[in-house]
């Protein structure tokens, strides 16, 4: 019988080879089970709403208004609007001409991405273009768009560090690059090690790769670690000689929770370090409104800064924008909102630093006690989160239980996730959907439930643990 | 160990994606940036151009042209874009009582009411289940929820497919010319073959199955394997309205030669003729028997054009159906990469298939301004069909439903001559002569696929009624003018 297009095995293999364990096997057996009636907590993916966390509220009131703009000329909008945010609203209407129903300029309205432009200005000391700001459905979009410009064949390679937030290596494989591994060192906080990244590099190389970029996550996904100031020097140098673009992926740069390591922008550093490197390193930075004290996932909002890329390759970069036609125009709002909020003085300032300020202490505080938590269990050892969303600790699994999970047919970090699920109803996502050396399991789980809920979930997971342990370990050493 | 030229930057014009430099975007492209040049001298010079603004008549656009949003559709996104508005009793002073009702409906289906949480990847179930409803109400033939996948708008849609079926250059897609460019240039992203059938002008641009077969065997003979076939019914540029005959004959086509049928459907709403109608592929396919098992069927609906024309809020679905589970697996993984679709855009895309119905408090404004907007844009396609029929050396098929008129331009030597002076195309040329003597915008047939050695271009339908006169009028003028200068 001919084969059909849409049959399993005539599909495109770079499609086959596309892993996103972030909504993977344990999120659907974790469904799955949800659907059976089963309590669930979803610490799978970075989406702070969906575990309770309020949106705030003067973004809500401003683009609730430009969705429907006809309020404006009710005489009792001031019922439930407030001054500031009506006058948001406005602001933001007039800079869409078509209002939300409008396909915006490809790039994005200017008026928001010279928003965006001052906010850059504002947090780094240097000038920042609104052309070379282009907003985009996510932040996720915009990693896919530069890095289908990047990959020619399958021998451009992308350095990617591991752990990895895994949209790289699924962009990777499905535009048939290379993906070449930096492994971030465990015992020294989740840090770069130039060695070992100067070895990966030597590595691909040698088998024909064409290294081209290098990705950065900072604060880390899953791993939270804050580069500090020398380590982005020492990484700009690096691209520098060996002629890579970098890619800032700085999406978590809001959810900082220790203070040693401020957040430092690759952009500024790049130009601090003078020419002729804050000339000629080229650079794009990611940033997002699903993070951050903001979390607003669901509105797909983002963008990316092009730093020393040509004219010419830029106009390329537009035109895929365009074929696209615009991002969404609400998302859009709210990364204008986002880099310009309310100031001391606005009628919603007051509420609005109540609000971000109480999400940004809980976060620290779930940061602690979910690492102090986990370091508490036997056979998890756990690095602070000190930023981004995760918290990843290891899981020295004993030979038992990998053989266990050899017999179940499963990766031993997915048996023992799924194991946790079944007992617990906590859903994460193993470690090898990350990457991790080869031997070593972990596991990445949300610092997002309620602070509420945090006794409970780290009791129950300890008291999972601790018994997988005794099952698979006999009796501790005393 | 490095070897790295320091000096040559890795991301140049030479070293980037062959396939992004490939591909190509009429719709946005060099005339519309040349417009936007001169839209902002006449900001800075009010005075300094023939005209006094710019008519962008390049993009299915309506709002940006002065067409109004549905009042019910932004009232209930209003409230579920800030459900805490529920919670107060002022909120009845300001929104419709049947907005807030459904308001609450849409945010039970949603999780903790969180519009700002990231979505199943596919969608909201809920908010499928109902779109599938309404799939099913229009078609009189089950639809299920979960074979729908909401997106940013179609396209994103249909980059997934090409994405999935386009292992390389040797796999090919049927795609009607003149064509709606996203199909060009996904398919040259994606590295793949663009197989063109030619739509027939003689015969109001109809789609001759003898013609697929042609085409097919073709490419076929040049070791071309053809995976799919686009149909765009009504059609861009071109607004052609299939008959259902024509349909059902297409449908056993894709059947007998194995072809997924890719239907892009966002004209749906777009109908101005009394006699056609539209009837969805997976109708058509159903009422000849064919079941899920069948027939591989993707169909591609949009918030961005019928009545509604919110293409800002980038919503959208396909529809697939006829595929194995394992394929189904693949296309949810694709999806889920992006993690979900903005929220506020499926919302927006539950209300276009599921609107007021007969005895809802807004049913009655909701028909006025929904009638409104069809009878507008049908009285524009013919009076802008006509104007153009009226003007020596232009001919110009009617556009029985989509947002566009593609007329074509009987260009003299002299005319051609000129352009090829200038290095441009001959209807990019006189697009651009238009744009500089009148404002208006339009985009050359070039950028659509034109059978070779005929010249259009593409106008949409979309500035408001009052403007089409002064419309007709100075293009009628320029057109006079560039015909007397270029008479052979």
């Amino acid at each position: 019988m001919a084969r059909k297009p849409l049959d399993y095995e005539e599909l495109n293999e770079n499609v086959k080879k596309v892993q996103y364990a972030v909504r993977g096997e344990l999120y659907l057996r974790a469904s799955e089970l949800q659907k059976e009636g089963k309590k669930i907590i979803f610490t799978n993916v970075g989406n702070p709403h969906a575990l309770g966390q309020k949106p705030l509220t003067f973004p809500r009131l401003v683009v609730a208004l430009c969705q429907a703009p006809f309020l404006l000329d009710d005489p009792n909008v001031g019922l439930i609007f407030p001054a500031d945010a009506i006058a948001r609203a406005k602001h933001y209407l007039a800079m869409a001409p078509g209002g939300l129903g409008a396909y915006s300029d490809s790039r994005g309205i200017p008026g928001v991405r010279k928003e965006v432009a001052d906010f850059i200005q504002k947090r780094d000391g240097y000038p920042s273009d609104p052309e070379l700001i282009y907003l985009t459905d996510g932040a996720s979009k915009g990693v896919m768009q530069i890095l289908n410009t990047i990959i020619r064949n399958e021998r451009d390679g992308i350095l990617v560090p591991v752990p990895q937030y895994p949209l790289y290596s699924a962009a990777i494989s499905l535009f048939g690059g290379a993906l070449v591994p930096y492994y971030l060192e465990e015992e020294a906080n989740w840090g770069l090690d130039f060695v070992n990244i100067r070895q990966s590099v030597a590595e691909a190389r040698s088998k024909g790769i064409t290294v081209r970029a290098m990705v950065i996550i900072n604060p880390g996904n899953p791993t939270g670690q804050c580069l500090s100031e020398a380590t982005i020097k020492e990484l700009l140098q690096f691209c520098y000689h060996e002629n890579l673009v970098l890619l800032a992926d700085e999406v978590y740069q809001q959810n900082i929770y220790q203070d040693e390591r401020p957040f430092i922008s690759a952009r500024k550093v790049l130009f601090d370090m003078g020419q002729p490197l804050s000339r000629e390193v080229q650079l794009v930075s990611f940033h997002t409104v699903s993070k951050g004290y903001w979390g607003e996932c669901g509105q797909r909002g983002g963008y990316f800064e092009m730093t020393n890329l040509p004219p010419k390759t830029v106009d390329e970069i537009y035109k895929v924008a365009s074929i696209a036609l615009s991002p969404n125009v609400p998302g859009q709002i709210f990364m204008g909102l986002m880099v310009n909020p309310p100031k001391p003085g606005d009628i919603s300032y007051l509420k609005f630093a109540a609000e971000s300020k109480s999400i940004l202490e809980s976060l620290r505080k779930r940061a602690h006690m979910m690492t102090d938590g986990f370091n508490s269990c036997r056979n998890v050892v756990c690095n602070f989160t000190e930023g981004a969303m995760y918290s990843f600790p290891q899981i020295r699994l004993p030979p038992r239980a990998i053989e266990a999970a050899k017999r179940a047919g499963k990766a031993p970090d997915v048996f023992y996730c799924l194991k946790l699920l079944e007992a617990t109803g906590i859903s994460t996502v193993p470690g090898s959907g990350f990457g991790q050396k080869e031997g070593v399991f972990h596991l990445r789980t949300t610092i997002l439930p309620a602070e509420e809920d945090f006794p409970a979930i780290m009791s129950s997971f300890k008291n999972f643990n601790d018994s997988f342990m005794q099952q698979y370990e006999g009796y501790s050493r005393m | 160990m490095s070897t790295a030229a320091v000096g040559t930057p890795p991301v140049t014009l030479d070293t980037l994606n062959p396939k992004v430099l490939k591909c190509e975007y009429a719709v946005r492209g060099e005339i519309v940036t040349h417009a936007q040049n001169l839209q902002q001298e006449l900001q800075k010079n009010p005075d300094s151009l023939p005209f006094d603004e710019i008519l962008y008549c390049n993009i299915g656009n309506p709002q940006s042209l002065g067409q109004q949003p549905v009042t019910y559709f932004r009232e209930v996104l209003s409230l579920c874009d800030h459900p805490a508005l529920l919670d107060k009793s002022e909120t009845h002073a300001l929104y419709s009582s049947d907005a807030i009702e459904r308001a609450w409906q849409i945010l039970e289906k949603i999780p903790g009411r969180a519009t700002g949480a990231y979505s199943h990847s596919q969608g909201i179930k809920g908010l499928r289940d109902e779109i599938a409803a309404g799939i099913a109400a229009r078609d009189g033939f089950h639809a299920s929820g979960d074979n729908i996948f909401l997106t940013d708008g179609a396209s994103p849609a249909v980059h997934m497919m090409m994405q999935l079926l386009i292992r390389s250059e040797k796999d090919g897609i049927l795609c009607p010319i003149p064509q709606y460019p996203l199909y060009s240039a996904s398919i040259a992203l994606h590295g793949g073959s663009l197989v063109p059938y030619f739509l027939d002008e003689e015969t109001g641009w109809g789609l001759e199955v003898d013609e697929l077969k042609k085409q097919l065997e073709e490419a076929r003979s040049k070791g071309i394997t053809v995976r799919a076939l686009v149909v765009i019914n009504p059609g861009n540029p071109t607004g052609q309205v299939l008959a259902e005959e024509n349909q059902k004959k297409i449908v056993e086509f894709c059947k007998n030669e194995g072809l997924v049928l890719l239907a892009d459907e966002v004209y749906q709403e777009n109908i101005y003729v009394e006699d056609k109608q539209f009837h969805s592929f997976k109708k058509i396919a159903r009422t000849l028997g064919y079941t899920d098992d069948d027939l591989p069927l993707v169909s591609f609906q949009s918030v961005s054009k019928g009545y509604y024309g919110e293409c800002g809020k980038r919503g959208g679905y396909m529809e697939v159906t006829g595929f194995s589970p394992e394929v189904r697996e693949q296309i949810y993984k694709v999806a889920s990469v992006n993690l979900c679709s903005n929220v506020s855009g499926q919302i927006l895309a539950s209300l276009v298939m599921n609107p007021p119905k007969a005895g809802d408090e807004s049913f009655e404004s909701y028909m006025e301004e929904r009638d409104g907007i069809l009878s507008s844009l049908a009285r524009r396609a013919k009076a802008l069909e006509e104007a153009f029929n009226s003007l020596e050396g232009i001919t110009c098929n009617k556009a029985e439903g989509a947002m566009y008129l593609f007329p074509r331009l009987h260009l003299t030597q002299k005319a051609i001559g000129a352009a090829q002076a200038a290095g441009t195309a001959p209807d990019a040329y006189y697009a651009k002569r238009l744009l500089e003597a009148t404002g208006i915008v339009v985009v050359p047939g070039s950028g659509f696929g034109q059978v070779p050695g005929t010249w259009h271009i593409r106008c949409t339908i979309l500035p408001q009624e009052d403007k089409i006169p002064a419309i007709i009028s100075r293009f009628k003028e320029f057109h006079e003018k560039f015909m007397d200068e270029f008479r052979d």
